[in-house]
């Protein structure tokens, strides 16, 4: 129960708020961390997926990525993004974890938007065919819509697993919250150390808890009823 | 990394030789040791959860907050109380097969088609028989389908655990990461790949000869 207690008075200390190394900052670093590596690991795997998906061309790859991403350990990607980082010249902390989030982002990203572009009625995609929409608005109008919740499921798992690992970034002289934790484990700072763990597991979990509302609101208004 | 140096010095791979087969068991250990006993809990809860379906709400959500907590602040919240420890590493590694586990045995079970379930039931056999003899071995794939994934992720995470003083492979990662030694990074990462790999492949051979009649031969 102390360590309760200590935890309590190290997230009350109005010392710990302030500054570069206070709790907002770290906060402020962990976000855009995540955001960046996400946005990145977007513009990669979207316009792979859409095009996969529209054309139906190499399914078997696309839904295999994830299976794939699965067995590469979080741990194993920042060892080789620290590799990248270091003989591209991009120095420790920042590039090595956003090297090592990307990849981890990309898999489920992929796999959900092909899935979801495929799983579109295909009895829509001829009906708009037939009349005359082009393959772009034939994509852009009916696929994306009505696939967008599930894509939204695959953005969500990449951001709930980046806002994870990017606590790791600490252990290559990162920022972020997982400063907290790494700090508080060479110092045997208890204190510290759940402090940031807390800190990380609750915004892991507003991550999810957000995304979930946003996949539930953009599911289109005609799909509702029969869902 | 440092300027004139080998990504992999293959010297220092031979000259480690004992120590690399030595981490291999731990990992391997530490996963063995959580998959095992997340499967016993996950068993029980899926039991639970299959009797008295209003209780699968709460533990699919209970497993999935767990789940969505990040490895790393989940050993550090228990370090307070458990220490630097095997039981540390075991408890979360455990609390993350769960949801994996559960989802994929109810699921099996409830797939089951219900002509099947009903057809058992007219020629005789219990409640309790339909699940050991019907549902359970039909389901088997499916189960299977979520124990590869627990093992597969459990084995990533395993080298997070070097951050307590576990870890397997991990420990190579650290090293690697200390020392700034490519070699000892690359050992680490890549065996901790390979072994998933070879996890996954022999679970597979496995499920086959569980369940023959999922394939022709």
């Amino acid at each position: 129960m102390k360590a309760l207690g200590d935890l309590v008075h190290w997230l009350t200390d109005p010392a710990n708020w302030q500054g570069s190394h206070g709790i907002p900052v770290r906060v402020f670093e962990h976000i855009e961390l995540s955001a960046i590596s996400v946005i990145l690991a977007l513009l990669i795997a979207m316009p792979i997926a859409l095009y996969l998906g529209h054309t139906g061309r190499a399914g078997f790859i696309a839904i295999n990525v994830a299976n794939v991403g699965r067995a590469l350990p979080s741990l194993a990607l920042l060892a080789f993004g620290l590799v990248i980082a270091i003989s591209l010249g991009l120095g420790l902390g920042f590039w090595p974890t956003v090297f090592a989030l990307v990849p981890l982002a990309i898999p489920p990203i992929l796999t959900n938007a092909y899935v979801a572009v495929r799983e579109v009625d295909r009895d829509i995609v001829e009906a708009a065919r037939g009349m005359g929409l082009s393959e772009g608005q034939i994509l852009r109008s009916i696929e994306v819509p009505l696939g967008l919740p599930l894509m939204l499921g695959g953005i969500r798992t990449a951001a709930v697993n980046v806002v994870a690992t990017a606590t790791l970034g600490a252990l290559v002289a990162g920022g972020a919250l997982g400063r907290f934790i790494v700090d508080g484990l060479a110092l045997q700072e208890y204190d510290q150390l759940m402090a940031g763990a807390l800190l990380v597991a609750l915004l892991a979990v507003a991550t999810e808890v957000s995304f979930a509302a946003l996949e539930r609101a953009t599911v289109p208004a005609g799909m509702r009823a029969i869902r | 990394m440092t300027p004139g140096e080998p990504l992999i010095r293959w010297d220092w791979l031979l000259s480690h030789a004992g120590e690399i087969g030595q981490r291999v068991g731990e990992h391997l250990e530490l996963t063995l040791i959580a998959v095992a006993v997340g499967f016993l809990i996950a068993f029980l809860l899926s039991l639970a959860a299959l009797r008295v379906p209003r209780l699968y709400g709460p533990i699919s959500w209970t497993t999935g907050i767990l789940y969505t907590i990040p490895s790393l602040a989940l050993f550090a919240l228990l370090i307070p109380y458990t220490g630097l420890s095997l039981l540390t590493a075991e408890i979360g590694l455990v609390s993350y097969t769960l949801l994996i586990l559960i989802r994929n045995i109810v699921a099996g079970v409830r797939g089951v088609p219900a002509e099947v379930r009903e057809a058992a039931r007219g020629m005789g056999y219990t409640d309790r028989q339909i699940l050991w003899r019907v549902e359970l071995p039909l389901a088997l794939a499916v189960i299977f389908a979520g124990i590869r994934i627990a093992t597969i992720t459990t084995i990533g995470l395993v080298t997070v655990t070097a951050l307590i003083g576990q870890g397997g492979m991990g420990y190579f990662i650290l090293l690697g990461i200390q020392l700034f030694f490519s070699t000892a990074l690359i050992v680490g990462a890549l065996g901790s790949v390979i072994l998933a790999v070879l996890a996954d492949g022999s679970l597979v051979l496995v499920q086959r000869a569980l369940t023959p009649w999922t394939h022709t031969p």
